[in-house]
């Protein structure tokens, strides 16, 4: 016999101002099953919490009907309610009384009618609810970040720090990502490589840390606590553990004349090489395409003057297979390929650069030594104009987010120009100065008052040259005129845009990303670091344009919640998991496919038909990754899989209560 | 290959040497020709200045003439060209808008016609044949390739390599052995038909900008692929006392040269500013 | 210096007109966020009174006074090049066209001559299907008031036959001028 009790909360006024609740109350006390109704004025609060649990224990209750707001808010709170007072936490349902009621009706009849229909399909429900129990499962304690740049680098020192086993994966030569790359940083004008540089080496000699560089995650499978993951290790044709990094290699390697990467190819490498000078690990690694040795089958010459005899020509990518509980995914950004504004010119005319470009320029380890000068005559300039917003706000070209660095770093541009080049006058087209952050404004003004930089509202329509200079043509909208400068140097802000793989990351890792191809935060407000996916959280700018300061926040918070993870040696399991019945389960597995978590597998039955045994397949389904989604129901012709605490017959419940 | 032939007016009259010499190129090239009978005017800008719909009507009558032959068509004219191709694209976007435009033009329109421009046509005839079929390589010619507006934009519809920089005349002029030089203002605007009206002097100064990139950039002529265009930069080029002016060539002129046809047979000699002379200082004045 | 531009009140003047310009132009003014980059490259700026920008802040702000009342919308070529770079995909040309649709509707012509060159194209292509282009140049000069405007140029165009003394004729004709008599018909 079942013995349900119901509960109208009041919400103040947001439910009770709308919705008659004591009509509600009144009316579910005639619903079948129901023993028991009232309605509070704040059923969330202590005392209202204690009215609940005096009640299923006095009316001796087998269910529970809360009336309120959505059960996204309080379904947590109210199942603990009931499992204190000894009733198992799944007999709760939660009737949404505000969002689908109170908040978007009028006050009249009808809302009321709603509601009293809205409880009249949860008592329907938790009618036919089973007590569901939490699984647990083991954690395996050692993490995974994906990426070596300041983010993951943050993170993995994080987690070490709090004495768990990671291992840190960069796909580079060298850990250190964009920031590696930078001069300055604004609003302090810190050097990049001073503060980057020693967490570097303090992430690569921690005890706690694996450093696998030079490697690519392949492939992840698994769930929460218990991911196995395998990674590949490029050949790097040196072998690590005898070099020691002493550079003669690269010092007599003839292939001289390689656009360096690192140095956005206004330097050069050899073939044998490391990113730059503080590179971590200080170990070269053979470009393969440009290697003579590679290419000609002639030379050798990293092999005879290596001391140690460490180069390995027949060296073979491995592959490592990894067993971590949690993964951390921090692989930072691209840059948008500012040629595709044609009438900017990038990529014709050689004095239109990029931001990056000018902190290579301006960078004192940089190619030219720190003296800024144009590409093309190696001339010092003296009028530099920078152009913001080249691909952002552009929903034409580009992309129609703003990428949120570029106007301080202009600043920071203008302000490193003004200083190295005496004399020198930058000129910044910006379309709106974005300085939300600490110090930010002031640094601005900064770069106007003190370093004299000349600010123009409005776009750059084109860039072309003139003899030696570049004419930039814009219109400064304060003036209402079109203007013309006669520029040396032309420096796009090009935007911040997903690295040009993401969307494969994500499939292969398990998690989504939107529409940019940056990663999905599981909430944009209160689960910024977690993904859709349990034990998978975000660092730095895969998941959207950020600053220094706010990646390494990040870094720090996804490392905290990876940490969180690790303090229990079990984890609880989500309950409500599809359950197939193998008895009707034909085996055509048409809910494989559809499994965005990839939780269900074929699975060998063995039967006894007619007094003889057989073997035959069936759908399986592992509790441990099946996220409870309900898509593998739906798919089911022969309606053999059930989602726990959301039954076909508790679904079919609830219509015949509301439609019948 | 057979394409039906959209002339338009101004190669009946200012733009006659582009029509002679679009006509020979073509023959050349066994491009077969087949002049609509009976086409009336595109409107150009007049038109759509004055109701979107007629705009629409009045090229669509003539894409409805090329329906009726079951072939392409081509319009060497860089305005006319833009107006099919856009009324083309507008009608096949929006199902009302056609009905509206059939009321008006009283015959259906079926939008089975597509529209190239005379540029376009060359081109997918092939560099390679433009390269086999050339007699005397215009070596040493550096030229500068104008496109203009009207045949790259809107990109949207038309569809060019590059907007800004595009390449596909370039290339077709480099294949008859001249020398494209890079410049700044390919698609910028010659000021179009404001020559006509009295905002001239916006027309000098637009052609003056364009003439001087031209000569910055080191070419001897510019190429155009548009009557609108050759008139302005044939008529409105102011030279300074003593400064040779910059000769303008449609690049059929150009391809006709270089296939062996004589200056005089490909109309030439109609310039305002003599283009017989560069020619002739090359050897290439008569016909091979 | 002249009294601030309320703009309530100009809102509530000039929304019927703004919806209007949409309707016809097919294009939305508060896609423009004023980044000028269509005035910057805009080959007839510099003899324009207002910069092209300016005309969607007009629009923006409903001020159809301003909007209809310059030169610019006049001087609008069609090169589509504001359309080729603009972040916004706002069809500028299609918006100066509705503009001067209107403003010659309300008899607020600003550029009388622009506007009588186009009259007089048109009213050539509907007497004879095809432009004739001398007779286009006489008219206008003639109705102008400049008679005599480039009269240098017309006897070598004429000795080269780039002039057609008499107009070509078409049997398409009919069928424009037809064209031209639904269209008219059809004008509210």
């Amino acid at each position: 016999m079942k013995r349900i009790g119901v509960f109208i909360c009041w919400c103040g006024s947001n439910i009770a101002g709308t919705v008659d609740v004591e009509k509600v109350a009144e009316a579910a006390r005639s619903m079948p099953g129901v023993v028991y109704a009232t309605d509070y004025k704040y059923t969330c609060s202590e005392p209202g919490q204690q009215m609940i649990k005096d009640a299923i224990r006095e009316q001796h209750l087998t269910g529970v009907v809360i009336g309120s707001c959505s059960p996204r808010m309080h379904e947590k709170t109210f199942r603990k309610t009931v499992e204190s007072a000894g009733l198992n936490p799944y007999l709760l349902e939660v009737a949404n009384l505000r969002e689908h009621c109170s908040w978007v009706h009028p006050r009249e009849e009808a809302t009321t009618r709603k509601a009293i229909d809205l409880v009249r399909a949860a008592v329907a429900k938790v009618a036919r609810n089973h007590p569901l129990h939490q699984g647990h499962i083991p954690v395996e304690k050692r993490a995974l970040v994906i990426g070596g740049g300041i983010a993951g680098i943050q993170a993995a020192l994080d987690i070490a720090e709090s004495g768990y086993e990671t291992v840190l994966v960069e796909r580079e030569p060298s850990i250190g990502g964009r920031m590696a790359q930078l001069d300055k940083t604004f609003p302090t004008l810190d050097c990049s490589a001073c503060i980057l540089t020693p967490k570097m080496v303090d992430v690569s000699r921690h005890d706690k840390v694996t450093l696998l560089t030079y490697s690519e995650v392949e492939k992840v499978e698994g769930y929460i606590g218990n991911f196995t993951v395998t990674v590949r290790r490029k050949a790097a044709y040196v072998d690590h553990s005898k070099c020691t990094g002493c550079g003669l290699c690269m010092e007599k390697c003839p292939a001289k004349k390689i656009p360096s990467e690192f140095e956005m190819s206004l330097g050069r490498r050899t073939a044998i090489y490391r990113p730059f000078p503080q590179a971590v690990p200080n170990k070269p690694v053979i470009d393969r395409e440009h290697c003579l040795k590679f290419k000609t089958g002639k030379c050798g010459v990293c092999a005879h003057f290596c001391p140690r005899g460490a180069i390995d020509y027949e060296q073979q990518d491995q592959r490592v297979t990894l067993h971590v509980g949690a993964i951390v995914v921090a692989t930072g950004y691209d840059l948008f390929d500012p040629a595709l504004y044609s009438e900017y010119g990038y990529g014709r005319y050689p004095d239109v650069i990029t931001g990056l470009h000018f902190e290579r320029l301006v960078n004192s380890s940089g190619p030219t030594g720190g003296h800024i000068v144009r590409p093309s005559d190696h001339k010092e300039p003296k009028n530099v104009v920078f152009i913001q917003c080249v691909g952002s706000r552009d929903e034409a070209k580009g992309v129609s987010y703003c990428s949120k660095i570029c106007c301080m770093y202009t600043a920071k541009h203008a302000i490193l120009l003004a200083e190295h080049v005496p004399g020198a006058h930058p000129y910044v087209f910006y379309m709106d100065v974005r300085t939300a952050g600490k110090g930010y404004e002031e640094f601005y003004k900064r770069a106007t008052e003190e370093f004299g930089a000349t600010y123009i509202r409005g776009r750059v329509s084109k860039v072309y040259p003139r003899g030696d200079k570049l004419v930039v043509r814009g219109e400064d909208t304060l003036l209402g005129k079109p203007v013309e400068i006669e520029a040396d140097l032309v420096v796009l802000a090009n935007a911040v845009v997903a690295r040009h793989d993401a969307a494969e990351v994500a499939r292969s890792v398990g998690f989504s990303y939107d529409g940019h191809h940056f990663f999905t935060e599981a909430h944009p407000k209160l689960a910024p670091v977690e993904t859709n996916t349990a034990g998978v959280f975000l660092a730095g700018v895969c998941q959207g344009p950020k600053d220094i300061p706010e990646t390494v926040a990040q870094a720090s918070a996804a490392a905290a919640k990876v940490v969180a993870l690790f303090s229990k040696d079990q984890m609880a399991t989500n309950p409500m998991t599809a359950q197939v019945d193998p008895a009707c389960c034909a085996g055509c597995m048409l809910c494989e496919p559809v499994c965005p978590y990839h939780a269900i597998r074929p699975e060998t039955i063995q039967e006894r038909v007619g007094g003889k045994a057989i073997s035959r397949q069936v759908a399986s389904v592992n509790e441990g990754l099946c996220q409870g989604c309900g898509a593998c129901t739906a798919a089911c012709r022969t309606g053999c899989i059930d989602l726990k605490g959301y039954t076909h017959q508790q679904i079919l419940a609830e219509v015949e209560a509301l439609c019948l | 290959m057979k394409i039906a032939y959209y002339p338009g007016c101004s190669l009946h009259s200012t733009g006659i040497e582009y029509d002679l010499s679009g006509r020979r190129v073509c023959q050349d090239l066994d491009i077969e020709l087949q002049e609509l009978p009976d086409w009336t005017c595109c409107g150009a800008s007049s038109a759509h200045v004055t109701d979107h719909v007629l705009a629409l009507a009045l090229p669509a009558r003539n894409l409805a003439l090329a329906d009726d032959l079951g072939l392409d068509v081509t319009a060497p004219c860089a305005a006319c060209y833009n107006r099919l191709q856009v009324t083309r694209h507008e009608l096949a976007h929006d199902p009302k808008l056609r009905q509206e435009v059939e009321e008006l033009l009283g015959r259906p329109y079926t939008g089975r016609a597509a529209v190239r421009s005379l540029v376009d046509l060359v081109a997918s005839v092939g560099e390679e044949a433009v390269r086999q079929r050339t007699r005397r390589p215009l070596r040493g010619l550096k030229v500068a390739a104008y496109y203009g507006c009207l045949l790259v934009r809107p990109a949207g519809i038309l569809q060019p390599d590059d907007p800004e920089n595009p390449q596909g005349l370039d290339r077709i002029l480099a294949a008859a052995g001249a020398e494209p030089v890079e410049w700044p203002f390919k698609t910028e605007c010659c000021g179009a038909s404001f020559a006509l009206t009295d905002h001239t002097e916006v027309v000098t100064r637009l052609v003056a900008q364009l003439v001087d990139g031209a000569q910055a950039a080191g070419a001897e002529a510019i190429v155009t692929a548009c009557p609108l265009c050759h008139s302005n930069l044939d008529m409105r080029q102011e030279t300074a006392p003593g400064a040779t002016p910059l000769p303008v060539y449609y690049f059929t002129e150009l391809l006709g040269i270089a296939f062996g046809h004589s200056a005089a047979e490909l109309g030439i000699g109609k310039h305002s500013i003599d283009g017989t002379q560069l020619l002739a200082q090359h050897g290439w004045s008569q016909a091979v | 210096m002249s009294a601030a531009t309320e703009l309530t009140r100009a809102w509530a003047n000039g929304a019927g007109f703004v919806r209007e310009v949409e309707r016809l132009s097919g294009q939305k003014v508060a896609s423009c966020y004023q980044c000028g980059k269509c005035t910057a490259g805009c080959p007839m700026a510099a003899d324009m009174d207002v910069a092209p920008r300016q005309i969607l802040r007009f629009l923006q702000l409903g001020l159809q006074e301003e909007a209809l009342n310059n030169s610019t919308i006049w001087l609008c070529a069609s090169c589509m090049t504001c359309v080729a770079r603009c972040p916004r995909e706002v069809d500028l040309p299609r918006i100066m066209d509705a503009l001067r649709q209107i403003a010659v509707r309300r008899g607020r012509v600003k550029e009388r001559r622009v506007y009588l060159f186009h009259r007089l194209f048109l009213a050539g292509v509907r007497r004879g299907g095809r432009l004739d282009e001398l007779r286009l140049v006489l008219g206008y000069n003639l109705r102008s008031g400049q008679l005599f405007k480039d009269a240098a140029k017309a006897p070598a165009l004429f000795l080269k036959g780039k002039i057609r003394v008499l107009p070509e004729k078409t049997s398409g004709a009919a069928e424009v001028q037809q064209i031209f008599a639904r269209w008219e018909a059809r004008k509210p």
